[in-house]
C-alpha cells in the first residue's frame, strides 16, 4: 500500500438498513448507520447485546443468514459496491479482501481437520495456483507470526489439542493469511480469560502495525476499545448514536448512552467509595421499537421531543458526531448567541 | 490399541456364548420337531432318529454338547433340509449369494442416501426438501415386499419385460437390478434421513461460519466441513445394517427366489432344522459384533477426538 492511498477510504457504509423478517414481524436490526473507515484505521463498535453490532459487520462480508436481509443503503469497499456482488464475487471477496474472526475460538475451528489443513485451505481458496508446499510454508510463517511455537508439529495437530488463546491465534493467522485489507473482529476476546485477552489484544495491535490493515473491532468492552481503537462508534438499538475519535468518546462523550456506558465501567483512578452506576431499564424490544430516540425511555435527560422524533446527527467536534436532541439544542443556543 | 482389541475380543466371546445359549434354549422351547412331515414316521423310526442326532438327551446336555463341538469349529450337520450336510458348508455356499445382492444394495443406498440427505439439509424448508421427505417417509414405512411387488409389476411383468422375475445368477446383472433396488430402498431412505438431521446440526455450528468467512465454496463447506462432522450417526446406523443386509433380506430373497442365507434361515426355523438355526444365528451374531468393531474404528477415522482406548464403549 502506498502512502498516497493511506488517507483514502477503505470502506464506506452509507445509511445501511438490515432487517430480519421473523414470523413475529420485521426486526429492524440495523436502522440506517453510516461510517467511513480509512486504510489502516481501527474502529471500535461498542454497544450492548442485540444492538446490531454483529449484524452490521456480517452484512459487510455477506454472511447474513436468512431471514436477515440488507434492505437499504450502500457498502463500498475500495470503490466497489459490495451489495451488488454476485454470489461468486462475494465468495472470492470473503476471506481474501476482508477476513473475519469470531467470538468463540473453541467452536470456530472444525474439530475433524488439522490446523494445517484449515490454514492451507483458507489460502488455497483464493490462490488456486499456489503449490501445496508453498501453501504449507506460508501457513507455518503465519503461525509463527501469531506467536505459535513448534509450528511443524502444531500444523499436524487438531483443534482440541490447542488451548482457547492458541485457537484464537490460529483464527487470526487464518484470517490474515491472504493479506486482507480489512479484518472484522467480532468480540475476539470476550470468550477468553483476562490474561489471554491482553495477549491477543497485544498481538492484534502488533499485527495491525505490521500489516497496516483496517480493523473493525466489535466489542462491549470499553477498556479494549481504549487500548486498540483509533475511533469508536457507539451503537444502540440498531442506530449509531455517537461516533468519534477514541479520546473524544472517553473524555468528552456527547450522548447520554455513551456517558452511561462510561459510568458503568470500573476505573483504576476511582475513589474507593465511588460505585459503578448501571444504566437503568432494559434494552429496546426490537419488534416494537419506540418512536423517537430509542434510548429516550432509559435516558435521564429525556425531553418531550426525544419521545417523538429521532434526533439528527450534530457535529460536536472534529469527526465527532452525536445523535441527541441535547446537542441540537446546544447548537441552536450557540447560533442564537 | 492392543488392549482395546483384547477387551473387545473378550466381550465378543461372552456375547456369542450368551447368544448361543439363549437361542438354543428358546429354539428347543418351541413345539415341533425336525421329523414332522406329511407322512409321519413310525415311533421306532423317530426314536432311532432322535438317538442318532442326540435329540433324546435332556436339553441342557444337548446344549453342553453343542458348545463343546462349537469350540472345535464343528457346527453340526443339517437334520432335514439338506440332511447330513455340514452346516458350515451350507452357510459358506449361501452367504456369498446374499452378500453380493446385499453389498450392491448397500452401496447404492449409501451413495445415493448420503448426498440426498446433504441436499435436503442444505435446501431445508424448500421444495426439494419436502419432496425428499415424502420419498424417505414412504421408503421407511413401506414394507419391502410392497416395494418388491411394485417393482415386479412395473418392470418385470406387464408391458415392460425389462428384468427377470426370478433371480438367476447366470443371467448376469439383469437379475440383480430389482432385488438390489428393493433391498437397498429402506436403508437408502433411512440413511438420507439420518444424514439430513445430522447435517442440519453440523451446518449450524460455528466452524461453518468460519468456513464461509474464509470464502470457501458451498460444495466444500457442505461435503468437507459439514458432512464429516455429520457422519457419526450415519456410521452408527450402517454398521449393524451391513451385517443384516449382507446376510440377506428374507422378504426380498423370497419374492425373487434368491437362494440366499436370509431365506434359508427362515426356512430352517420353519423346519426346526436345529443345527442350521444355530449356525446361522451364531454367524449373524459374529458378523454384527465384527461390524461394531469396524464402526468403532471408523468413528476414530471420522473424528480424531474419539479415542478407542479411553473411556467405555
Amino acid at each position: 500500500m502506498s502512502e498516497q492511498n493511506s488517507s483514502q477510504k477503505l470502506l464506506e457504509v452509507k445509511d445501511l438498513h438490515v432487517s430480519f423478517f421473523t414470523p413475529a414481524g420485521e426486526v429492524k436490526a440495523v436502522g440506517g448507520i453510516s461510517y467511513d473507515l480509512n486504510y489502516g484505521e481501527v474502529m471500535g463498535v461498542v454497544g450492548e447485546s442485540g444492538s446490531g453490532k454483529s449484524v452490521e459487520a456480517y452484512s459487510i462480508i455477506g454472511l447474513l443468514q436468512s431471514p436477515g436481509k440488507v434492505i437499504g443503503g450502500s457498502i463500498t469497499f475500495e470503490g466497489q459496491d459490495v451489495l451488488s456482488f454476485s454470489k461468486a464475487e462475494m465468495t472470492a471477496f470473503r476471506g481474501n479482501k476482508v477476513a473475519m474472526i469470531f467470538q468463540n475460538p473453541m467452536t470456530c475451528l472444525n474439530p475433524v481437520y488439522t490446523i494445517g489443513n484449515q490454514l492451507v485451505e483458507a489460502l488455497r481458496a483464493h490462490d488456486k495456483n499456489i503449490s501445496s508446499k508453498d501453501a504449507e510454508k506460508r501457513a507455518m510463517e503465519m503461525m509463527e507470526m501469531v506467536g505459535i511455537n513448534n509450528v511443524e508439529k502444531r500444523m499436524k495437530q487438531y483443534p482440541h489439542e490447542f488451548s482457547g488463546g492458541m485457537r484464537q491465534r490460529v483464527m487470526i493467522a487464518m484470517g490474515l493469511i491472504c493479506h486482507p485489507q480489512l479484518l472484522i473482529a467480532d468480540e475476539p476476546t470476550t470468550a477468553l480469560d483476562v490474561t489471554i485477552q491482553a495477549q491477543i489484544l497485544e498481538l492484534m495491535k502488533d499485527l495491525q502495525k505490521k500489516t497496516k490493515m483496517g480493523i473493525i473491532f466489535i466489542t462491549h468492552n470499553l477498556g479494549v476499545v481504549a487500548d486498540i481503537c483509533d475511533k469508536v462508534s457507539v451503537m444502540y438499538a440498531g442506530k449509531m448514536v455517537e461516533q468519534g475519535p477514541v479520546d473524544d468518546i472517553f473524555y468528552a462523550p456527547a450522548h447520554p448512552y455513551t456517558e452511561g456506558l462510561l459510568r458503568s465501567m470500573p476505573r483504576v483512578d476511582a475513589e474507593s467509595y465511588e460505585r459503578l452506576i448501571p444504566i437503568e431499564g432494559t434494552p429496546v424490544d426490537m419488534l416494537n421499537p419506540p418512536e423517537g430516540c430509542p434510548f429516550a425511555p432509559r435516558c435521564e435527560k429525556c425531553m418531550k421531543i426525544c419521545l417523538k422524533k429521532m434526533p439528527p446527527y450534530v457535529e460536536v467536534g472534529e469527526n465527532h458526531r452525536s445523535a441527541c436532541w441535547l446537542r441540537v439544542q446546544e447548537r441552536i443556543n450557540k447560533e442564537e448567541a | 490399541m492392543g488392549k482395546y482389541f483384547a477387551k473387545r475380543l473378550g466381550m465378543a466371546v461372552v456375547t456369542i456364548f450368551l447368544v448361543t445359549c439363549v437361542t438354543f434354549l428358546l429354539m428347543n422351547a418351541v413345539p415341533g420337531s425336525p421329523w414332522l412331515s406329511e407322512k409321519t414316521p413310525s415311533e421306532a423310526t423317530l426314536a432311532a432318529l432322535n438317538a442318532k442326532y442326540g435329540l433324546d438327551k435332556p436339553v441342557i446336555v444337548q446344549l453342553f454338547m453343542y458348545l463343546k463341538n462349537l469350540l472345535h469349529g464343528d457346527f453340526g450337520v443339517s437334520l432335514k433340509m439338506q440332511r447330513n450336510r455340514e452346516v458350515l458348508s451350507i452357510i459358506l455356499e449361501m452367504f456369498p449369494v446374499s452378500a453380493k445382492v446385499g453389498a450392491i444394495a448397500l452401496c447404492w443406498a449409501v451413495l445415493v442416501g448420503v448426498p440426498l440427505g446433504c441436499l435436503a439439509a442444505f435446501k431445508r424448508g424448500k421444495l426439494t426438501d419436502s419432496i425428499l421427505r415424502v420419498v424417505c417417509t414412504l421408503g421407511i414405512s413401506m414394507p419391502s415386499f410392497v416395494v418388491a411387488s411394485v417393482l415386479l409389476v412395473v418392470f418385470a411383468g406387464g408391458a415392460l419385460k425389462l428384468f427377470p422375475t426370478i433371480f438367476d445368477a447366470s443371467q448376469g446383472w439383469r437379475s440383480y437390478v430389482l432385488p438390489c433396488f428393493s433391498l437397498g430402498f429402506y436403508p437408502m431412505c433411512y440413511t438420507a434421513r439420518q444424514t439430513r438431521s445430522a447435517m442440519l446440526d453440523s451446518l449450524n455450528q460455528e466452524y461453518i461460519k468460519t468456513a464461509r468467512a474464509k470464502g470457501l465454496k458451498n460444495g466444500k463447506i457442505i461435503f468437507k466441513h459439514a458432512l464429516r462432522n455429520a457422519l457419526i450417526p450415519v456410521i452408527t446406523y450402517l454398521g449393524p445394517q451391513v451385517a443384516f443386509t449382507l446376510c440377506g433380506g428374507f422378504v426380498v430373497e423370497s419374492v425373487f427366489s434368491i437362494p440366499g442365507l436370509g431365506r434359508y434361515f427362515v426356512q430352517s426355523i420353519q423346519n426346526r432344522d436345529y443345527p442350521v438355526i444355530m449356525g446361522t444365528t451364531i454367524f449373524l451374531a459374529t458378523f454384527i459384533i465384527l461390524m461394531n468393531v469396524v464402526v468403532d474404528i471408523l468413528y476414530k477415522v471420522a473424528d480424531p477426538r474419539i479415542s478407542l482406548t479411553k473411556g467405555g464403549d
